[in-house]
């Protein structure tokens, strides 16, 4: 049985313009879809879904047409799921476990998540009813999907709820990392203005540590604080050659594009961005493929993303892997670069790669790539964008006495509860689990969420 | 938010920002947006009471932000301030020590010239221009210096040349300093790393790459002090100027020249149709 076919923006508009590529099932479509779930006694999606979502209840509801009861029944346990029917990894987490996928094709759960999330808003959201004010106030650093799940599920338990958030717009990743064509603003806006209208307030143009510290959040009367910083530090190459004009950080590139708008320079933003004829993309995961998604629509006439591993090892979704190369991105594996060349005026010109081969697996089960000696060749770019990963921020470590980081500078946390080793101070989201998923931090910030209802109220 | 213009195209502005006036040491700076189109511009906190709540800073009209926040009208907000960034400088008493300002980098020497004052060291500060009616903060530095000179590039105040050339001249003359700071245009702040090299004095550079965030988290701001990548917004603005790689800075800095020139023609073309 094959799955209904999700509409697409045609290849021709999508590659110029930053408009959503997926564009969602219609009623008929999602009826269709969900009339093949075998409603399975045991249903392993269930078990694959960080959250618990009752799956099969939901899509239930969807084949009688009742949409009302499937948002309903999404709802309670994913409070972002317009967000996360469009970016979560479904092929590893639900999808991947579905009894379907066996001989045919999965259900397209990602799909119908995201439809009864856009009717409901399309509908306006509903505000859910507060608990009774507790006159105690929540200080969340941060306003990434960890913080804003946490804040709301703090203001529905009757706190009084403060977000700072570094930047000018809240919404962190999902506003300032993933492109417009896989999640619009649009939506973000939503969830973000959902969160407000339960009273949640969110203070941007605050650096906690900066601005103010964590202590003296504590002395403005907050009685606990949830750190959701997020892994914002773009690790680098460490090559000769890295500072040259024309090269960017993933995360530089993507903030000028996504949070700046610099696609829409200079008509309707003030923040350049520079992409030539032949760009050249380092990484092989989301974070990757967004950005060399984005150079191919700013007008860069060769992408090619180079990955030490091979397409197996690729940690990006596969409906993206797909809509890239349906795009004309093109991929290099096996590749790594070594440095890179410049011309006299200080702009990059070439990229020096080594070819790999792969060994024994590493500590992450993948196989370990190594250079093969000899094996050096050059391609030419004039913009490169690095996207090999990004660390936590050291900012509020640095700043907060008695806050233990583990090596790689995550925050460490009791797993039950997510305080840290200072009390009353909470945090989880990728700042505790390094670069991973929106659904992990969402699902973090539901239960620091809980774990303060029960420090503070005691129940 | 109050505008005030001190020199042609120089511009002082105040800004109501009680969070960031508690916190702000010298050294530290701020980013502001002009509007909700606004690119993120940094701007060095140039004086600030954090008792009333305010903050200072002084700007030169160079492109489309700076333009937008020279035309904003009494009364009118600027659409971003956060801050303070950066590492605050280190303080020490060092004994006589030469504060430079270059141009409107006098901005960023005017704090530091204070600090070091109030630290307890025999503060001489040199200040340049293009010409005299650019000198600004003159009455400022005469409150925290010891001593002041004066250079302008046409000669008509002070001395006729660059602060490096006259500070050059003073070390020549026998002047000894136990510590320099320098703030200006890339190629003054080589200049003045270039001249006390030989002596061996302890020379501290505020740095100006492009920003973005400023909070470490786009490296767009990276710069190389002693063979090392180093994030300017986390990590300085203030660096060892005998370890900075001066050329890199320059090229990077000129990453969008071309970019920020059609932006300019395009905004300057439309507030030409609107006025
Ligand atoms: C380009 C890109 C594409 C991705 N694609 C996917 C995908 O398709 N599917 C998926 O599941 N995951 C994806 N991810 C990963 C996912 O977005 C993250 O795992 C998730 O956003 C982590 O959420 P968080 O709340 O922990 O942190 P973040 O989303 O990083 O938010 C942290 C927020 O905290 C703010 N902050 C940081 N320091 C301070 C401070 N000192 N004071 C105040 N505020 C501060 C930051 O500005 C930011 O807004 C992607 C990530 C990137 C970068
Ligand atoms: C830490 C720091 C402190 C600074 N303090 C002051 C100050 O006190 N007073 C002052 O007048 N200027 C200061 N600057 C420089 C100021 O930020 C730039 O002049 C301003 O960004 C120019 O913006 P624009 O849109 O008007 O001009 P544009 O036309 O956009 O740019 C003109 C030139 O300014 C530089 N520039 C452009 N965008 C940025 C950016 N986002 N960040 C940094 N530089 C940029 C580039 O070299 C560019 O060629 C400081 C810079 C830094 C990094
Ligand atoms: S595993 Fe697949 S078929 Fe079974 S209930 Fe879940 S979605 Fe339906
Ligand atoms: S300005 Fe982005 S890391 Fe410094």
């Amino acid at each position: 049985m094959k799955r209904v076919p999700m509409p697409k923006l045609p290849l021709e508009e999508r590659v110029r313009t930053f408009k959503e590529v997926a564009l969602g099932y219609t009623e008929e479509q999602a009826v269709a879809e969900a009339s093949r779930c075998l409603q399975c006694e045991k249903p392993l999606c269930v078990e694959g879904c960080p959250v618990g979502v009752d799956i099969p209840l939901f899509i239930k509801y969807v084949a009688e047409g009742d949409f009302e009861s499937a948002v309903e029944v999404v709802r309670e346990r994913n409070s972002l799921p317009a967000i996360c029917g469009r970016v979560c990894p479904q092929e590893n987490q639900c999808e991947g476990r579905c009894a379907l996928g066996k001989r045919g094709d999965a259900i397209n759960i990602g799909g119908l998540e995201r439809f009864v999330a856009d009717w409901e808003l399309k509908r306006g959201l509903r505000i859910p009813e507060k608990a009774e004010p507790t006159g105690k106030a929540v200080a969340v650093v941060g306003s990434g999907p960890a913080g804003l799940t946490a804040a709301a599920e703090l203001a529905k338990f009757g706190f009084e709820v403060v977000v700072f958030e570094a930047l000018h717009k809240p919404g962190g990743v999902l506003t300032y990392g993933i492109p417009e064509f896989r999640l619009p603003k649009s939506v973000v806006e939503a969830e973000v203005d959902y969160v407000k209208k339960l009273g949640v307030d969110i203070q941007t143009d605050v650096v906690v540590g900066k601005t103010i510290t964590i202590e003296e959040l504590f002395q403005e009367g907050y009685e606990a604080v949830f750190v959701a910083t997020g892994a914002g530090l773009p690790n680098f190459l460490n090559v000769p050659g890295e500072n040259l004009c024309g090269i960017y950080s993933a995360n530089e590139f993507l903030i000028r594009i996504n949070l700046m708008e610099a696609y829409k320079f200079p008509h309707e933003s003030d923040t350049p961005i520079k992409v030539g004829d032949k760009a050249i993309v380092v990484g092989g995961g989301n974070v990757a493929l967004d950005a060399a998604r984005c150079a191919l629509r700013l007008g860069a006439r060769e992408t090619t993303v180079i990955y030490r591993r091979t397409e197996r090892e690729m940690p990006a979704r596969r409906e993206e892997y797909a809509n890239a190369l349906e795009e004309g991105i093109r991929f290099k594996f096996l590749t790594q670069p070594v440095g890179f060349e410049g011309d006299s005026s200080g702009w990059v010109r070439e990229v020096k790669c080594v070819r790999m081969r792969l060994g024994k697996p590493d500590e992450s089960g993948r196989r370990r790539p190594i250079p093969v000696e000899g094996s050096d060749f050059r391609i030419p770019a004039d913009t490169v964008v690095v996207a090999i990963g990004q660390s936590p921020n050291p900012l509020i470590p640095r700043t907060t006495k008695g806050l233990a980081v583990s090596k790689k500078g995550t925050i460490v946390v009791d797993p039950e509860t997510l305080e840290t080793t200072v009390r009353r101070v909470y945090a989880g989201g990728d700042i505790v689990t390094g670069a991973a998923t929106v659904i992990s931090a969402m699902a973090a910030g539901k239960k620091a969420a809980n774990s303060i209802k029960k420090a503070l109220l005691g129940s | 938010m109050l505008l005030e213009s001190i020199a042609p195209r120089i511009h002082q502005l105040v800004v109501h920002a009680p969070l960031i006036a508690k916190k702000a040491r010298p050294g530290q700076f701020v980013i502001l947006r002009a509007d909700a189109r606004g690119e993120r511009i940094p701007l060095t906190l140039c004086d600030w009471s954090s008792r009333d709540g305010w903050v200072k800073m002084i700007f030169q009209e160079v492109g489309v932000t700076t333009k937008k926040l020279a035309s904003l009208k009494p009364g009118e907000f600027v659409e971003d301030i956060v801050g303070p960034l950066g590492t605050p400088a280190e303080i020490a008493q060092y004994g006589t020590v030469c504060v430079v300002g270059g141009g409107v980098g006098a901005a960023a020497a005017y704090p530091r010239a204070k600090s070091l004052k109030q630290a307890g060291n025999e503060v001489v500060a040199i200040i340049g221009a293009r010409s005299s009616e650019y000198v600004i903060l003159e009455e400022s530095f005469k409150g925290v210096c010891d001593e002041l000179f004066i250079a302008t590039d046409d000669g008509s105040r002070g001395f006729k040349g660059f602060v490096s050339q006259l500070l050059e001249k003073l070390l020549e003359e026998g002047k000894r300093f136990n510590y320099v700071f320098a703030a200006g245009p890339v190629p003054m702040m080589r200049a003045v790393a270039e001249v006390t090299k030989p002596y061996g004095i302890k020379t501290v550079v505020s740095l100006n790459p492009i920003m973005v965030d400023g909070t470490g988290m786009c490296g767009s701001c990276r710069v190389t002090v002693g063979g090392v990548r180093r994030f300017c917004c986390v990590d300085g603005p203030e660096f060892d100027a005998h370890q900075v790689d001066f050329s890199e800075l320059m090229s990077r800095l000129s990453m969008y020249v071309e970019e920020e020139g059609r932006a300019l023609a395009l905004y300057e073309g439309a507030s030409f149709d609107e006025g």
